[in-house]
């Protein structure tokens, strides 16, 4: 699918008359970039390499490679397993192509761990309005993963995926930019952790728990809707403002409001900081502790499915060099951000080894962040 | 029916207006727009990993970053 997408696009380049383009290709780019997460008893590091890299007026491509490293002893695992480390590789094409004022995009990603595979394929149009000030867009993507089961080789499962995309981005005035997304995302098949279990009270137990594997519905359906805006201010600095709303079938509804300023420094630095709110309920399957085994159809146990809220403090430097080019580089920054996301569960408790029933605690933890890349522009 | 009738000219009205509406920031006026500081995703290959890092740890999905495009990754 990949291929044909990408060849139909080059022939269309080459064979179609194409008008002058008001609608403008993504510049010529390298970025590498480090990340960094640790938090929670998980640390996940590696590389994210993307290129793009246009042909001609009028075609434009890119490819990312992307990798995490895992090193996993999380609250799940120290309480129902054994720490591991894994690698997660992912790679991923796409192409645009302009036309008038209009942009059309395919991709095409691939991702890869021990357990899990991964692989999508998207495309989306790109239509600018009013000489550029209003641009629409609509994507679709499907995905199709395959779960695995390390020690089980017999267990294989699927999930298919597909979303669907609309945005529009408005030039308000000549300061002031507001962007709005909505999206659905739609899953079929195996949607648990397949080493992940939920706890019911035993009595004969002598923690008075103990853990059965989880079940989750097959079927999982998604809205989110986002409004965001950018201003711009003197001296040269700009504010930013996002608010999303989220609600699926599992009953999970969320909410989160980002907030962020970037100011020149210089005419080399930008500073940027900024604070993310994000809070939610909890799936209808989801319990702490469920009464018995087998209580329900469905039941998870799943932090991420626990109603929890979360802060996050951010801020960077991006250092501009070579601002008037060198050669063929137009352009270059190096870039450091720090995030620290602090979350705190209202119902998922911490059992790890050492706690009992009774003094089990409300889980919380802080999670560190780190990018930082360099980008060059051609 | 003929309560919604208005309506229909109203936006047809506003349709054909817009059509032929001059833009509202000329193009001389947009330098501050083009400004790196007014950039939703300023570089993508940063704000791609920002979202993975929310995705992977939030029940919500979807609606964030850029508008456009559709990947379907997980």
């Amino acid at each position: 699918m990949r291929i044909t997408s990408l060849n139909a696009l080059i022939f269309v380049a080459v064979v179609l008359p194409l008008p002058a383009n008001a609608a403008v290709l993504p510049e010529d780019r390298v970025d590498v970039l480090y990340h960094a997460y640790s938090g929670g008893g998980v640390e996940v590091t590696g590389p994210s390499i993307l290129v793009r890299k246009s042909l001609g007026a009028n075609v434009s491509f890119a490819a990312n490679y992307y990798v995490d490293d895992i090193t996993s002893a999380s609250i799940d695992v120290v309480t129902q397993g054994s720490p591991y480390t894994e690698d997660r590789t992912e790679v991923s094409l796409a192409a645009d192509l302009v036309y008038g004022d209009t942009t059309f995009g395919v991709g095409s990603a691939n991702s890869e761990e021990n357990d899990y595979s991964g692989s999508n394929y998207w495309f989306g149009v790109t239509q600018d309005f009013f000489g550029g000030l209003s641009t629409l867009s609509f994507g679709y993507g499907r995905a199709s993963d395959e779960v695995r089961k390390n020690g089980t080789p017999t267990f294989k499962q699927a999930i298919e995926r597909r979303n669907y995309r609309l945005g529009l981005t408005q030039v308000l005035t000549k300061n002031a930019l507001l962007g709005i997304t909505f999206e659905t995302i739609t899953d079929e098949g195996f949607l648990n952790n397949p080493y992940r279990s939920y706890r019911f009270l035993d009595a004969a137990s002598a923690i008075g728990y103990s853990y059965a594997l989880e079940a989750y519905p097959g079927t999982r359906t998604s809205n989110a809707a986002s409004l965001r805006g950018l201003y711009f201010l003197e001296p040269r600095s700009s504010i930013y403002a996002e608010y999303r709303y989220y609600s699926d079938d599992w009953e999970i509804k969320a909410h989160d409001i980002e907030l962020g300023y970037t100011r020149a420094l210089s005419n080399s630095w930008l500073f940027d900081v900024g604070y993310r709110y994000y809070t939610q309920t909890g799936a209808d399957f989801f319990s702490n502790m469920f009464a018995r085994r087998d209580e329900q159809n469905f039941m998870g146990r799943d932090k991420e499915l626990s109603p929890f809220d979360s802060h996050t403090l951010s801020f960077g430097f991006s250092y501009q060099f070579l601002p008037n080019g060198f050669g063929k580089i137009e352009s270059g920054s190096l870039n450091i951000y720090y995030d620290r996301i602090m979350s705190s569960y209202d119902e998922y408790t911490n059992n790890s080894p050492g706690t009992t029933l009774a003094t089990e605690q409300l889980f919380e933890f802080d999670a560190n962040v780190l990018r930082a890349y360099f980008s060059i522009g051609f | 029916m003929t309560m919604y009738l208005p309506i229909y000219v109203i936006i047809a009205a506003v349709l054909s207006g817009c059509m032929g509406a001059e833009p509202w920031v000329k193009p001389y006026e947009r330098g501050n727009l083009a400004d790196p500081v007014m950039q939703f995703d300023r570089d993508p290959v940063s704000s791609m990993y920002m979202n993975h890092v929310h995705e992977a740890r939030e029940g919500a999905r979807g609606a964030s970053g850029s508008a456009g495009g559709g990947c379907g990754c997980n």
